[in-house]
């Protein structure tokens, strides 16, 4: 596992209060992960904190599993 | 149509002499205070560094750790001491009863703490940086609405806020629910959170606070001649209420009746009180609970340490009760606690039900040289057996609001 996607996978589980082994890649925060709206709001910021990066409100729509946000962080990490 | 009576069959207090209601009840009938210096925020620069902290929280014990990151301290204090009140009654939640099943918990303040810190955030690193759970995590129903979302209650859900007086008023009007019919169980109290930097700061400014500062634990001393101020306090109270046959029926415990309920305004000033409001207050919680004066054996006070509002109280109760008054036992847990304001009503609340269920008045300690000005029996410095079979509650608030409750014995 890259270092990204471990980073990407504990913050999902802290901030979705989910197992780590239940946080796969292809983990839909909504359908497999119990979240909500206001979830993916503050999970999105918590991934911004954690790479210190923006990512705007049209991209963070499309990131709704843990292989998009790894994909994300990997495309855009400076 | 008689009116439908209201019994307690729950209790749950998270308090700065305990966490739990039998820690708490025992630390204060041994006279032991809760207050010391300010732990939460550095308070050297303020002329109030003491308070009436909770110790030893932990959160994980009531609530799951993604849930109780996103409520303010208050919302924890409240859900903790609900979730113990619950569990107390023993009610259990069904399709049958879940839409007679109710929550009136109010607070005076609300999530101060994130109120402060997400507005250091938002100046630091911009509006992106405000949480999603920043407003549900701060507004004062979110007590009442989380503890209905964790527990199914499908009843009345509301949250008083009348300063100091919430805790008091939210217990009142949720038992007039079950009264008229809205409700056959309603869990009732209420939470603060105040000690944080513009929370003391706010009430040192108003001259409200004492500044014992040497002297922590002896600096809530209602009715002493040095008074000099209210210490600020933190936690909850909460109370289950339930309709009386509804209670027998299934065999629950009952601590006591709640009898009567009543309300006034000062109509006066913001901050400085009128002995008129508090008399009226009292006198129309008798006259809600069909008792004379003398029927009353017991007094939990507002109490809260001021210079003014001591004497007021004292003049209002002898006022309201006449020659009675000097028969009575007044006492001030706030010696103890000190003032948790909106939190005040719900835990003095479950103290006062609990000296009934006891037969016991805690002290009121601090009590070293009695002001000549308030010459009533406060129950100085030692608990006392005592034999009550009714106990008025009094809570006054910031605008001249007012409350008062009649607990009978069961």
């Amino acid at each position: 596992m890259s270092d990204i996607e471990q980073r990407v996978k504990k913050i999902v589980s802290e901030q979705l209060g989910a197992n780590e082994a239940d946080v796969k890649n292809e983990s839909s925060f909504v359908d497999d992960l119990g979240a909500d709206s206001l979830d993916t709001v503050e999970l999105v910021m918590a991934l911004e904190e954690e790479f210190d990066c923006e990512i705007p409100d049209e991209e963070a729509e499309k990131i709704t599993t843990v292989q998009q946000a790894i994909d994300y962080v990997n495309a855009n990490l400076k | 149509m008689s009116k439908r009576r209201v019994v307690i069959t729950g209790l749950g207090v998270v308090s700065p002499v305990g966490i739990g209601v039998q820690t708490s009840w025992a630390n204060l009938v041994a006279g032991q205070s809760g207050i010391t210096n300010i732990t939460k925020f550095d308070a050297s620069a303020f002329a109030s560094q003491i308070a009436g902290e909770v110790k030893g929280f932990d959160v994980s014990q009531y609530l799951p750790a993604k849930e109780a990151r996103r409520m303010d301290t208050f919302i924890q204090y409240g859900m903790a001491a609900a979730i113990e009140a619950v569990k107390d009654s023993g009610i259990e939640v069904t399709d049958e009863n879940a839409e007679r099943i109710g929550v009136s918990i109010g607070s005076g303040i609300g999530g101060l703490q994130l109120i402060e810190d997400t507005d250091k955030l938002y100046h630091e690193s911009g509006p992106r940086k405000i949480s999603p759970f920043f407003i549900p995590g701060t507004i004062i129903n979110m007590i009442s609405g989380n503890l209905s979302i964790m527990y199914g209650f499908k009843g009345p859900n509301v949250a008083i806020v009348t300063a100091c007086t919430t805790g008091t008023h939210s217990i009142g009007d949720a038992a007039r629910m079950i009264e008229y019919g809205d409700a056959d169980v309603m869990v009732a109290g209420g939470a603060e959170a105040p000690i944080t930097e513009l929370g003391v700061g706010g009430f040192a400014a108003a001259r409200a606070l004492s500044t014992r500062n040497d002297d922590p634990a002896t600096a809530s001393r209602p009715w002493d001649a040095d008074r000099d101020g209210f210490v600020i306090g933190e936690g909850a109270g909460v109370l289950v209420l339930e309709e009386y046959e509804s209670a027998k029926k299934r065999g629950a415990k009952i601590y006591a009746e709640l009898v009567g309920y009543g309300m006034s305004a000062d109509a006066y000033h913001m901050t400085a009180p009128s002995m008129d409001g508090p008399r009226r207050s009292v006198v129309n919680a008798l006259k809600n609970a069909g008792l004379n004066p003398d029927q009353v054996q017991f007094v939990n006070a507002h109490g809260t340490s001021t210079p003014l509002g001591d004497t007021n109280e004292t003049n209002a109760i002898k006022a309201a009760f006449g020659d009675h008054a000097r028969k009575l036992v007044v006492n001030s847990t706030k010696s103890m606690t000190g003032h948790l304001l909106g939190g005040a009503g719900g835990l003095e609340s479950v103290f006062t039900v609990l000296s009934i269920y006891h037969q016991v008045s805690p002290p009121t300690i601090n009590i070293f040289n009695q002001d000549p000005e308030c010459d009533l029996d406060y129950c100085a410095n030692e608990a006392r057996d005592l034999k009550i079979d009714a106990a008025v509650k009094n809570n006054f608030g910031f605008g001249g609001t007012n409350g008062s409750l009649v607990f009978r014995k069961a």
